[in-house]
């Protein structure tokens, strides 16, 4: 940090991006239009599983203002399948794990076999959209259906396989153990066994998928603007595939609207419209459709588990026993990371000796399953959060005590779990206090007992009021790294790239405010870029509530080379020495005297090349520093939520009336910005706990192909929610700072599944499916009416 | 394919023409053809509101139009909103309440907000988030957008909107 700081960070400064955005004036993938641009439509799979006999193009290629059409035959000799293994793990995981890996590659456009609704078998690139759109309706493929593979467990015992070298549809399966599960569940005075579902429901940003591409023959490189969460990521698989060097190959992602997760790997069309570029020479575009995007996008959860739990009569869980089945469609172009994912953070924040998990990655005919905010987290709190209401169900105590009395006390931290986290480091919670935060959530919502008491009259009078609790705890800022270039040129100006890539988290602004402090000059003085493969050598992206994190660390490490030749300069010109030197207010002073100072400015001129520098001896001309910012490991943002729920008897509709998270995610860079993201995150958690399915039916047809049918969340569904930032620092960083993006959609679908069992408990409902239907609730009453008869 | 037509129309108070087809969408008229990409397109079935227009004088989804049925009309688009540096203060009350974070809803936001209060002068919050659930937003939670929907309509109507439902 400067000297004398500003102290941007932990200030709400209006997001710079939004003069921009407010105007309509940012730049989308869809808004390039580049000279004689043409445009790419993707013919689809409408079977969920079939050979492939034949794709007849001539039809398509007689066409008017068609350029080129292309099936998977055409292909398979050009372009190299992505490989299934887009992340890599660490060793010291593996050992943890003990996985067998087997992730399919995934072929561009296959020749062979189509494995899900929505898969290209063919392409078309045309003088413009509408045309390209035409020809594709003439493409025929000749098809022989086979059996669809619907879900996970039926994949296990299914005759036919959806990769013919993954005998019983298994690409990965994991173990890991802390103690002795067997031993414990059999000493445990109490067991409760149960089956929970987590369904299937995806990120759906506002703006689809899109990628442009313009090949430069002249120096043979390529500049790719995709939708894109990882421009790193995409631009090694285009290198790869096109068998360019990476500094040929540039990828840019402009504004992007909205990710979430799904936009976070690299998908067959970033490459495949590359290759068009390059192969006809000209700009081309192809914009992802909403129908394409419900098809085809990454999907994700779709876990179902089976849970033992052995706990005592005080409701104190000595042991889990965590077997799960992932879904993970047709592909997993993340391979085990989401269930990887769900292990370690099965136990949440409570104090448990011993656990076991067994898990096993499996395909299906249906979309790629993706990570998608949370990314395996919601489906291990829907298991265990729905776990401990049924304990205290069954020992007649409150859920909340249940919770407190299982939950890892502040003195505890930090807290080793016992097993390795993704990044090959045992998992240690660096700090917190869970169950303070519980107690605040509880207060939010009025007090645990003044709302029991208000339950009973509510029931008296033949209303049914319920309130679901819900906590997690969240591995955040994930290596293995991010980069970041600072520079300091002639202006003065203090330039920042890093290989975060926003889609919404306002980086722009979050950076500025970083690198503002840790130069001690005004926030208009630092210029921010992102997502540009140009600016910053090797980057990794914006995934895994990592970037504050990440990218502040690399910046911070980038500034601190910089700063080295700041002081050494500044000292050889104003003949001190570097140790009597402070930076402020864009300066480099004397300490202890206010006039002798020289600007940034100055500084950069004098670092100069060339004859008349005034560098000391051995320093290097020009200010500028690249870093490459590896995180020990991560850092442990948590929450706990409360929600109150009213059920309507009369239509099985949930009302929330009052949504309370209390959230930790340590020091906040820009409180408004955070508070948005955690906000922001419920909401989706709240679509998916009550209306978002992608829903196939039984010959494997997506049923969900519109807006009309797969519904979001409007303004009108939202409750009155209120988050509660905690700020506890991680002692991870020198900022304190935990990541926080993906938070708030952990919770919603188990508190609302457990508010919803809560209010309906004199009908002894269980409810431990997601998402909480209408109609599932109106069957409850029903019954419930029926025995009270 | 029926040959292309000239469609003449008026874009905030100017006087624009260009090609376009029967059935070209007039979403795809706006940015394609006359390069106004702030209204953008988020689901091309009329759900999501992401490209509303206002077409004279009501919010309209410019993905459900043809060119051809705007010949002649007048339309108020995103890029009409601010005076040179200067936002429309609905622009600034986005900014100010955190109603958006990547941008893409927000055009469609606007001119559905405009719409909403400019056409009635006694909206209650619960108005409002109706009104409003005509366009989707994926990343704030909406929370913002209904603070600064409401601040503007306080602004524009010269009274507070009432947290009662108009409608009981």
């Amino acid at each position: 940090m400067a000297d004398t700081m500003p102290s941007y960070i932990g200030r709400s400064v209006v997001r710079r991006e939004d003069n921009r955005l407010v105007r309509g004036a940012g730049t989308f993938v869809g808004d390039m239009k580049l000279d004689g641009m043409v445009h790419v439509a993707i013919v689809r799979s409408q079977l969920p599983h079939a050979i492939i006999n034949g794709v007849n193009l001539n039809a398509a290629r007689a066409v008017d203002g068609v350029e080129l059409a292309l099936n998977g035959d055409d292909l398979k000799d050009v372009l190299p399948p992505i490989s299934g293994m887009q992340v890599t793990a660490p060793k010291t995981w593996r050992d943890g794990m003990d996985p067998r890996i087997e992730i399919p590659d995934q072929t561009l456009v296959p020749y062979d076999k189509v494995r899900y609704v929505g898969e290209p078998y063919a392409l078309v690139v045309a003088r413009d959209r509408y045309i390209a759109e035409d020809a594709a309706e003439l493409i025929d493929g000749d098809f022989e259906t086979l059996p669809p593979i619907a879900n996970a467990e039926a994949a296990l015992d299914a005759e036919s396989l959806v990769h013919d070298h993954l005998p019983g549809n298994i690409a990965a399966t994991l173990h890991a153990r802390k103690g002795d599960g067997e031993a414990a569940l059999e000493a445990a005075p109490r067991r409760l066994k149960r089956r929970y579902f987590h369904h299937r429901y995806a990120a759906m940003p506002m703006e689809c998928r899109g990628v442009v591409a313009e090949y430069d023959s002249r120096t043979d490189s390529i500049t790719v603007w995709s939708s894109t969460q990882v421009v790193h990521w995409v631009r090694r698989e285009v290198a790869n595939a096109l068998d360019m060097a990476e500094e040929r190959v540039r990828v840019v992602a402009p504004d992007v609207g909205g990710g979430f997760g799904g936009k976070g790997h690299v998908y067959p069309e970033d490459i495949l419209v590359a290759y068009l570029a390059k192969r006809l020479d000209r700009p081309v575009k192809w914009l992802e459709d909403r129908h394409e995007h419900l098809l085809n996008a990454a999907h994700s959860r779709d876990n179902l588990f089976d849970i033992e739990v052995g706990f005592d009569d005080d409701g104190k869980i000595s042991v889990v026993k965590n077997y799960f089945l992932v879904d993970s469609g047709a592909y997993s172009p993340v391979g085990a990371a989401i269930a990887g994912n769900s292990i370690a953070h099965f136990m949440g924040p409570y104090d448990i000796p011993h656990y076991e998990a067994d898990c096993k990655v499996m395909m299906t005919n249906r979309t790629p399953n993706a990570p998608y905010r949370g990314a395996g987290r919601p489906e291990v709190a829907l298991a265990m959060e729905r776990s401990i209401d049924l304990i205290a169900n069954e020992l007649g105590l409150d859920p909340a005590e249940v919770r407190f009395r299982n939950m890892i006390q502040p003195e505890q931290m930090p807290y080793a779990v016992g097993l390795p986290y993704r990044d090959g480091v045992m998992i240690e919670y660096d700090s917190g206090d869970y169950p303070e935060a519980l107690r605040k959530a509880l207060d939010g919502i009025g007090g645990l007992e003044a709302f029991r008491e208000r339950q009973k009259a509510a029931l008296a009078e033949g209303r049914y009021l319920g309130l679901g609790l819900g906590c997690y705890v969240e591995g955040t800022g994930i290596g293995p790294f991010e980069g970041a270039t600072v520079k300091i040129d002639s202006s003065g100006k203090v330039m920042v790239a890093t290989g975060a890539c926003p889609q919404g988290q306002g980086h722009e602004t979050a950076f500025a405010q970083v690198a503002a402090d840790i130069w001690g000059v005004d926030i208009d003085d630092v210029v921010v870029t992102v997502a540009d493969t140009s600016h910053v050598t090797m980057g990794y992206g914006t995934i895994a509530s990592r970037s504050a994190v990440t990218g502040s660390g690399a910046i911070q490490e980038s500034s601190d080379k910089v700063k080295e030749k700041v002081f050494a300069i500044a000292a050889n010109v104003l003949e001190t020495s570097e140790a009597d030197l402070e930076l402020r207010d864009g300066s480099v002073g004397v300490k202890g005297v206010p006039d002798m100072s020289m600007t940034l400015k100055e500084v950069a001129r004098a670092a100069l090349p060339g004859w008349i520098h005034q560098r000391p001896e051995g320093i290097e001309a020009g200010l500028e520093g690249t870093a490459y910012y590896e995180p020990p490991t991560v850092t442990w943002a948590y929450a706990a939520t409360a929600a109150i729920v009213e059920i309507d008897a009369e239509t099985g509709a949930v009302q929330i009336e009052n949504y309370v998270e209390v959230h930790d995610a340590g020091t906040l860079i820009n409180p408004a910005i955070a508070d948005g993201q955690v906000k922001g995150g419920l909401v989706q958690g709240i679509g998916g706990g009550l209306f978002e399915e992608p829903s196939y039916d039984e010959h494997g047809q997506l049923m969900t192909g519109s807006f009309m049918d797969y519904l979001l969340p409007t303004a009108s569904d939202v409750p009155p929610i209120n988050v509660i930032h905690s700020e506890t620092p991680s002692p991870r960083n020198a900022f304190g700072f935990k990541g926080l993006g993906e938070g708030g959609a952990i919770a919603p679908p188990v508190v609302i599944a457990n508010a919803v069992c809560d209010a309906l408990k004199p009908f002894g409902a269980e409810l431990n499916n997601t998402p909480v239907r209408a109609e599932d609730i109106l069957n409850i009453l029903e019954s419930g009416a029926v025995a009270a008869e | 394919m029926t040959t292309s037509r000239t469609i003449s129309l008026t874009i905030n108070g100017e006087v624009l023409s260009g090609e376009a087809a029967p059935r070209m969408l007039l979403a795809d008229f706006l940015r394609d053809v006359l390069g106004k990409t702030g209204t953008h397109v988020g689901c091309e079935h009329g759900v999501c509101g992401a490209c509303t227009v206002i077409v004279d004088g009501q919010a309209a989804r410019s993905c459900l139009m043809f060119a051809v049925q705007a010949e002649g009309a007048d339309l108020k688009t995103v890029e009409g909103l601010a005076n040179g540096e200067e936002l429309h203060p609905l622009q600034k009350l986005f900014s100010e309440h955190r109603a958006l974070q990547c941008g893409y809803c927000t055009p469609g936001m606007l001119m559905t907000a405009i719409d909403l209060v400019e056409s009635n002068d006694s909206l209650s919050e619960e108005d409002i988030k109706v009104g409003m659930s005509a366009a989707l937003c994926r990343c704030t939670g909406y929370e913002g957008i209904i603070k600064a929907v409401t601040a503007y309509a306080e602004q524009v109507h010269g009274k507070p909107v009432s947290r009662e439902d108009n409608n009981g």
